[in-house]
């Protein structure tokens, strides 16, 4: 797959905090009932994952299931697998009614992080990053400044953020900018 | 004149001199000055001029409320106006100057309009100027921006050299202001275990205190700061940030704090300012009091300071304000600032109370300094100039008439304190009248009201009305206590401070000084210096029936300054209500509204600005255009080419090329920007025959159909190509900028409305890159790129027809091609992963070579689309057009009970034969109608206006046809076909235009079904 | 600035990740009905001074859209609950009868149902 390119290709900024283009990441869409137990095989099958309690990710091994909403979650698999998991998880859905659907190209993928992460998020998006508001393994949809996006903490305190293709670029500079080296808050 | 003190100054350090300039003139001051202070030490008691009669004016406090020292700091792309010189700390190699004067601050042509002043009255511009009309535009208008005025506005050439942020911060107790108050308060609610934020706008913390003097737990009030500023800092769930002003206070525990992060050390780096946007469950006001100025004729000379700012230059900052002081008042603690200037070795020549029977222990020990207290006594009037020189004192109780002159060259007056209640007020606290100190405090019986319907803000201190060290500090513990607890952290018993001043004796309410002074006083006795109002103002405006508060503000313009009215909004409202033989509460104040002091507009941008100003949405070939000439548009939030330019090309020529040549040979379009929504589930059919105008449900999978949505009220909204991936499956395409709003509305009906059905919807318009293959030589080229990979999708006429689509590999790339066409040509759009999008736009073009392919633009895109008499929402539609007005009827399922706006344009309006209908539109010359162009009919209007026929939507010169062509909506336009109609165009010419069928080419569609 | 907590996701969010959908409980009328009905649905609302219904969308969060209940006077926030309901549920109605006695907001009021 030496076509396949993501947004940033690469791009790397240190200030506060590392922000940096976590490259091309396999992305699947699935909608259905987040209850049932085909469902829950399919996620296990195609990620190794749980299906996660609301505003939370459950990571394994070689993947990962975030809760988007009650009905809708963001299944992470290798990018090279993307494709065929997504047939695998329509296949093993295709009794009841739900949606799998590849996104891994539309979207931008970053990860944030060194000791600023928590103060540079804070600045472009509206939520508590209090280390006793917000901890690792939480999955949480809000606004990048002015474009929505997702993301959450991992076990590293690492912060792990998705946003859609076309904004990649305006997250990267947006984030780098509150990264600046001489704009630490010192609040965490 | 002012100096600098051998003593005091407990903000300065001595031993660092600052180098600066005012008005070009070098001065020296010292760390820890602030502007003021400095300006003051260099003996520069006048700062600027005023805002309308152009009079001196020097510093009349020494914080935010300040009225007159503003200033133009910086040059070039730092270059400021109207900064206050109080609040602006000084650094090395500052540049300030003086504003509203010209041509200096010492000589000011200007200043005539002061001799003018019993004309300049009170709504005096709108009785003067309102005749002749056209006068005020050609001849007021310009002489009175130049008359009037604050700071010049910066070169509109040059960017702000700094950059701005946001922080978002959340706290169970947000404390404002960082005065002996604020951190009891902080003190108390942090002892709960809450999470606190305190705000302090100055460098140093402590407020007056230190200033005022008395002991906290019996040591000088330092020492208990120093002590409590250590142990909040101490403690984890306590933030405490200065230099950062609580500047509002909005619903649900909003606030924002204004952190001046490098105003003091510009070049350091790194953002300016910082706006915290905080969410706090609970906040306490512990914003302090302002001192009022008294109303006496001069009071504005320079030299004449609050009483309580003159002290603070004498202690924080070791200035001299002057060799011979006078002291006015209505209440004790003026006379603070007698003993502080006596101990600096500065002669008090007069304390002038209007108290008959004076004040208590602090008029006894200035009296016991040898001080000559006069009581009863007023100022009758400060002697005009460009610094006091001469006082004139008469009795308060009338007319004006001297008892005596003195010599002095500063005055200190006080007219009492008034709580900063703004940070309450400002999202709805109620205020009472404080009948013994003679303001308004919070009422804390109703508060601002949070979501969950109680109150979220406590006020506490001074600002909440309470004046003594030991009643201020007890009332910011139980403020403290109480707003943690109602944060949901039960208070632990925390004692408040003790704290000691002087008992003072009843101040005197005073409105006006002498009580009855004449009207010769009254017009010299400023009540607002910024925006230059005076009692004689008030009273008039009164006289003329401005009986309500806010009328009489905006009449006047008293409180409309940048000040807000800080100093003068009490003393205006209580002339008025004395005018109007009404009390004070019953006037009531006006409202107070966030930010408590002016904000920079870079900190509301925050980040927002060059790069990031916006989001700007790029497709995956983006980078491509870029390099390759691509002439910008901006669609919605995309940037999209207007054309592909070549080196010397302008963008008409490029259009005109490109669309020759997509209808010769082949063109590329990046149409990646169109929207993708997947809507699956075993009722997609029946859901999308409801958003449709049309029946996508009869879709068989693996074909096309273009769909028409519209709202409820009928309009069009969307359109677009349906495509039905399989029998529960279908694809949805909008237009550019159009896929989150129709996924919105999808989302709308099916989570409110239509709940039942089992359909979910997916937005994949960002997953691919969708390039549109284009002309003649399309199918050729992708058989070269199968035949290159050995294989791929069979793109022939009989496998893959118009209007269908199919699965597979063009070249080496997993795609999906629609074989559809917005041009009228042979043409493919073909999807492929975003990620891979680049590869294969690069195959394509290599590919194309000997096909003579070329990319192209929107504008291209339009013509080709509008050649063959294709609508584009947003421009045949307004959202005022529904199907019926473009003549898609064919688009319209009479077999459907039910869609999205069926019913309204059953209504009488919509099915009017007067509509304006799309025709086709031929200029009888040949050139281009002007875009938005109406066409004029028979007759006039009610209003004597030339009645309107129609309008064009869309025109544009065709290459192909070597004319001008345009589409148009024109009443009963379908049946008046080879009419001519005439366009007065804004350019003076008259176009004329036949009717004519909107299709221009290839009527018969024989080239895009090839 | 409004916090509503989104009844789907758990968050409580501000302002700016909401957005606004006008009144609630609105009763679709489509072909068949009469003038007025359609017209009435189309533009007549509500703009009390006090309890108040209306549809939020959790658009930058989870995307469900939501009810809430609220006072316009005071921003007192009673509830926020379903999107799945053409009628306030009894919770919400208690919950303001608590706060509100005897409100009355179009055809629903306090005790009614």
């Amino acid at each position: 797959m030496s076509k396949a390119v993501s947004v940033l290709n690469g791009a790397r900024y240190s200030g506060l905090a590392t922000v940096e283009d976590a490259g091309l990441q396999g992305m699947i869409t699935l909608r259905g009932d987040l209850g049932s137990k085909a469902l829950k095989a399919a996620v296990k099958a195609a990620t190794g994952a749980e299906v996660p309690a609301q505003g939370s990710i459950s990571v394994a091994e070689n993947g990962a299931a975030a809760w988007m909403s009650p009905d809708e979650l963001l299944l992470l698999v290798p990018y090279e697998d993307a494709v065929a998991k997504t047939a695998e998880v329509a296949e093993a859905l295709k009794g009841e009614h739900a949606l799998a659907v590849n996104v891994s190209d539309a979207r931008a993928f970053f990860r944030l992080s060194g000791e600023g992460a928590r103060e540079v998020l804070g600045k472009v998006s509206p939520v508590d990053f209090d280390a006793a508001a917000f901890k690792a393994g939480q999955f949480r949809r809000s606004r990048l400044a002015q474009v929505a996006g997702a993301f959450w903490l991992n076990g590293d305190g690492s912060f792990y953020i998705i946003c859609f293709r076309s904004v990649g670029e305006y997250v990267f500079k947006l984030l780098s900018a509150a990264a600046h080296p001489q704009s630490k808050v010192g609040v965490y | 004149m002012s100096t600098r003190l051998a003593k005091h100054g407990r903000l300065i350090d001595r031993s660092k001199q600052i180098a600066f300039t005012f008005n070009g003139k070098s001065m020296k001051g010292f760390a820890g000055d602030t502007l003021a202070s400095a300006l003051l030490a260099n003996g520069q008691v006048m700062m600027g001029r005023s805002f309308k009669y152009h009079r001196p004016r020097g510093v009349v406090a020494s914080g935010s409320e300040e009225p007159n020292a503003l200033m133009q700091l910086g040059v070039g792309d730092r270059y400021e106006p109207n900064q206050r010189a109080t609040t602006t700390e000084l650094f090395s190699g500052l540049t300030a100057q003086s504003q509203n004067h010209w041509p200096s601050l010492e000589f000011d042509v200007l200043a005539v309009n002061n001799k003018l002043s019993r004309f300049l009255t009170a709504g005096f511009y709108y009785k003067m100027f309102i005749h002749p009309r056209p006068l005020w535009k050609h001849v007021y208008e310009p002489i009175i921006r130049k008359s009037a005025g604050l700071g010049a506005a910066p070169d509109k050439e040059l960017k702000d050299a700094d950059t701005y942020e946001h922080f978002y911060f959340f706290a169970d107790v947000l404390v404002i202001g960082g005065g002996v108050a604020g951190l009891q308060a902080a003190k108390a609610a942090a002892a709960s275990g809450a999470k606190v934020l305190v705000l302090e706008q100055n460098s140093h913390w402590g407020g007056r205190a230190p200033v005022d003097g008395g002991t906290i737990d019996g040591e000088a009030p330092e020492v208990w700061i120093e002590k409590t500023l250590a142990e909040l800092k101490a403690m984890d769930n306590v933030t405490l940030r200065d230099r950062c002003m609580g500047s509002g206070v909005y619903d649900h525990g909003y606030a924002l704090g204004y952190e001046r992060l490098t105003d003091h050390a510009p070049g350091q780096g790194g953002p300016r300012h910082r706006l915290w946007r905080i969410r706090a469950s609970q906040i306490v006001t512990a914003t302090g009091a302002i001192e009022r100025p008294l109303s006496f004729a001069g009071n504005d000379v320079p030299g004449v300071m609050l009483a309580a700012s003159m002290r603070d230059y004498v202690v924080n900052w070791g200035i001299n304000p002057g060799q011979k002081v006078v002291v006015a008042t209505n209440n004790d603690d003026a006379y603070r600032t007698a003993l502080v200037l006596h101990d600096a070795g500065v002669e008090v020549v007069r304390v002038v109370d209007t108290r008959e029977t004076g004040g208590g222990a602090l008029m006894e020990a200035v009296r016991e300094k040898g001080i000559r207290v006069e009581l009863g006594r007023a100022i009758a009037k400060v002697k005009d100039g460009k610094c006091v020189t001469e006082v004139a004192i008469c009795a308060q109780n009338g007319e004006g008439g001297a008892r005596e002159t003195v010599q002095a060259d500063a005055v200190a007056m006080s007219g009492g304190w008034s709580p900063v209640v703004h940070l309450w007020s400002h999202c709805g606290g109620k205020l009472i009248w404080d009948e013994v100190n003679a303001n308004f405090r919070p009422d804390a019986s109703r508060p601002p009201l949070g979501h969950d319907g109680n109150g979220f803000v406590v006020p506490a201190g001074a600002a909440n009305g309470e004046f003594g060290l030991g009643a201020l500090l007890e009332d910011a513990a139980a403020a403290g206590a109480k707003a943690a607890e109602a944060a949901g952290f039960p208070a632990k018993s925390v004692a408040a401070a003790k704290g000691e001043s002087e008992e003072e004796a009843r101040m005197e309410a005073v409105w006006l000084m002498p009580a009855k002074a004449d009207i010769k006083l009254r017009m010299k006795s400023w009540l607002d210096y910024q925006n230059d109002v005076k009692v004689s103002d008030v009273q008039l405006a009164a006289r003329e029936g401005y009986e309500s508060v806010e009328h009489t503000k905006r009449y006047t313009t008293l409180g409309m300054a940048t000040d807000q009215g800080k100093l003068s909004n009490i003393n205006g409202l209580a002339i008025l209500a004395d005018s109007l033989n009404s009390e004070i509460p019953q006037v009531g104040t006006t409202t107070f509204r966030p930010p408590y002091h002016p904000i920079s507009l870079g900190a509301i941008a925050g980040e927002a600005r060059a790069e990031i100003f916006q989001p700007v949405r790029k497709t995956p070939i983006y980078d491509w255009f870029d390099k390759n000439g691509a002439d910008w548009e901006p669609v919605g939030q995309w940037r999209r080419p207007f054309s592909i330019n070549k080196p010397g090309e302008d963008r008409h020529a490029a259009v005109n090329r490109e669309v020759k040549n997509t209808r010769e040979n082949l063109g590329l379009l990046d149409a990646s920007t169109l929207g993708k929504l997947v809507v699956k589930g075993p009722d997609a059919g029946k859901f999308l025959d409801m958003l449709y105008t049309n029946m996508m449900s009869t879709l068989k999978p693996g074909k096309c159909r273009y769909g028409l949505m519209c709202t409820e009220n009928g309009f069009l909204m969307d359109d677009g190509v349906v495509a039905r991936i399989d029998e529960d499956t279908f694809l949805c395409h909008t237009t550019t900028g159009g896929a989150e709003r129709i996924h919105g509305w999808m989302e709308e009906w099916l989570q409110t409305e239509w709940w039942d059905m089992k359909v979910y919807v997916a937005n994949v318009t960002e997953q691919y890159a969708q390039i549109a293959v284009v002309g003649p030589n399309a199918r050729k080229v992708l058989e070269k790129l199968n035949a290159a990979a050995g294989g791929g999708m069979d793109v022939s006429k009989e496998a893959l027809p118009f209007m269908e689509w199919r699965d597979g590999k063009i070249g080496e790339f997993d795609a999906r091609a629609y074989r559809i066409s917005f041009s009228g040509e042979l043409s493919y759009e073909i999807a492929v992963a975003a990620s891979e999008g680049q590869a294969f736009w690069d195959a394509l073009m290599e590919a194309g070579k000997e096909f003579g392919v070329m990319p192209y633009g929107t504008e291209t895109l339009h013509i080709l689309r509008a050649e063959k008499g294709f609508i584009m929402i947003g421009d045949e539609t307004d959202g005022t057009v529904i199907p019926q007005d473009l003549g898609l009827h064919w688009a319209l399922s009479k077999k459907k009970e039910d869609y999205l706006g069926k019913r309204a344009q059953q209504r009488s309006h919509m099915v009017d034969p007067e509509r304006w209908q799309l025709v086709g539109l031929e200029t009888v010359d040949g050139s281009v109608l002007p875009d938005g162009a109406y066409a004029v009919g028979e007759g006039v209007n009610a209003n004597g206006q030339r009645n309107m026929i129609g309008r064009v939507t869309s025109t544009y010169h065709s290459a192909t046809l070597g004319r001008g062509i345009a589409m148009g909506l024109v009443k009963h336009g379908p049946k008046r076909m080879g009419e001519v109609i005439e366009f007065p165009g804004t350019d003076g010419k008259t176009y004329k235009a036949k009717i004519v069928d909107p299709v221009f080419y290839d009527k018969d569609g024989e080239k895009q079904n090839v | 600035m409004l916090i509503l907590e989104c009844p789907y996701c758990g968050v409580k969010a501000e302002e700016t990740e909401l957005a606004a959908g006008g009144e609630a409980h609105l009763k679709r009328y489509g072909p068949g009905s009469s003038d007025d009905e359609f017209h009435d649905y189309l533009f007549m609302r509500e703009n009390p001074k006090g309890v108040h219904f209306e549809r939020w969308r959790h658009a930058n969060g989870c995307g469900k859209w939501f009810h809430a209940a609220r006072c316009t006077m005071t921003l007192e926030v009673f509830g926020t609950y379903t999107a799945q309901t053409s009628v306030p549920t009894q919770e919400i109605m208690d919950k303001i009868a608590a706060k509100r006695p005897g409100w009355t907001w179009r055809e629903f009021a306090d005790g009614k149902k």
